[in-house]
């Protein structure tokens, strides 16, 4: 059965899984583009400063920064936590 | 005023000294009077893809700090007519280069040539950054191999950010795709990303496509850019790339597999 399985499966072909994983990465190179070189290192200590006080993992953290026409606005989205679990 | 092209790519290997001697070449042959600046200070290499390598005497270095006249360093190509090469520096680190001083160099030509092709370092350091900071023009050479296409993309960002016209902002560098070591059969198996998935993903134009070719090392071997070589695959092509680049709109070729024939299979036809 199993010989049976192996032999019907199309193999995926190599070119097309390249290209799904470019897609991943080049959108989220595009995401990082263009904003300060501080970024990264703002993200990541804010990240420690929340992680003191609530258990939050990595990705429950969105930082976006816009620029409007004179100034710019740091948005900080934080995904907290069901309370109860907490404590 | 010459217009300054910069040929980039992030990864290294990918064919960017190639492609700068080989469009340089296209250029000159095409009757533009072109200088090609080797920006990879500590390891040249275009001095020998074009062949000139036991004439260096002065650098782009020595340029920049005032040590020889940029008619000293320039070499003037034996083969081409209108075609000039200014080496990098062998023995000095990348620091050698200052924004200040490249200016300078590139201010002094541009009155005198057509076209200035910068030959970029592998990277994105300073030297990297250097050599497209000028730039009106990029060309971004490009395997199809998903490191490569990572790594363009990362210099499409930084030419849109870290060159001088992305500072004015005023215009963007014009950007230019062109991919390297291409092999139409691989891309039919599905084994390799075809032409149209890297242009998607990167969404530039596509200036040119060069087939993975035998002609490519021959021409580096002999010191000769292979635009030379107008019978191979790889110098019409290059040769193609630069008609677009002079704005003639020609088909693309090389990009689909060509059946061998039986008496090429029997007797290995080359090229």
């Amino acid at each position: 059965m199993k010989l049976l399985d192996f032999l019907k499966r199309e193999r995926k072909k190599s070119a097309s899984v390249a290209k799904e994983r470019l897609q991943i990465i080049v959108a989220h190179q595009r995401g990082h583009r263009g904003q300060p070189d501080y970024m990264p290192m703002l993200e990541q200590e804010l990240l420690e400063v929340i992680r003191r006080y609530v258990s939050v993992d990595q990705d429950a953290v969105n930082i976006t920064l816009d620029s409007e026409d004179d100034c710019s606005i740091l948005e900080l989205n934080v995904t907290l936590p069901n309370s109860k679990d907490d404590t | 005023m010459a217009k300054i092209i910069v040929v980039t790519s992030g990864k290294g290997g990918v064919g960017k000294t190639t492609s700068a001697a080989a469009i340089a070449t296209g250029l000159a042959l095409r009757g533009n009077k072109t200088i090609v600046i080797d920006f990879d200070v500590g390891l040249r290499n275009l001095d020998l893809i074009m062949g000139c390598e036991r004439r260096v005497v002065y650098d782009l270095v020595n340029v920049i700090q005032g040590e020889a006249t940029l008619n000293q360093a320039m070499i003037r190509d034996k083969r081409t007519e209108n075609l000039f090469i200014l080496p990098a520096s062998q023995t000095r680190d990348k620091d050698a280069l200052t924004p200040e001083g490249v200016e300078q160099v590139l201010n002094n030509l541009k009155d005198e040539f057509d076209y200035i092709i910068c030959d970029s370092p592998a990277g994105i350091e300073r030297g990297a950054q250097l050599a497209m900071y000028y730039a009106d023009e990029a060309i971004v050479v490009t395997n199809p191999e998903v490191s490569s296409v990572r790594d363009s993309d990362r210099i499409l960002g930084l030419l849109g950010s870290k060159t001088r016209l992305a500072e004015q902002g005023k215009e963007q560098v014009k950007e230019h795709l062109l991919i390297t070591r291409y092999n139409p059969h691989r891309v039919d198996h599905g084994d390799m990303l075809n032409l149209n998935d890297i242009t998607e993903i990167l969404s530039i134009k596509l200036l040119g496509l060069i087939p993975e070719s035998e002609a490519v090392l021959r021409a580096s071997n002999q010191g000769v850019p292979v635009t030379h070589d107008d019978d191979s695959d790889a110098g019409q092509a290059y040769a193609d790339t630069v008609s677009r680049l002079l704005g003639e709109d020609v088909p693309l070729r090389f990009h689909e597999a060509q059946k061998k024939s039986f008496l090429s299979r029997m007797f290995g036809g080359r090229r």
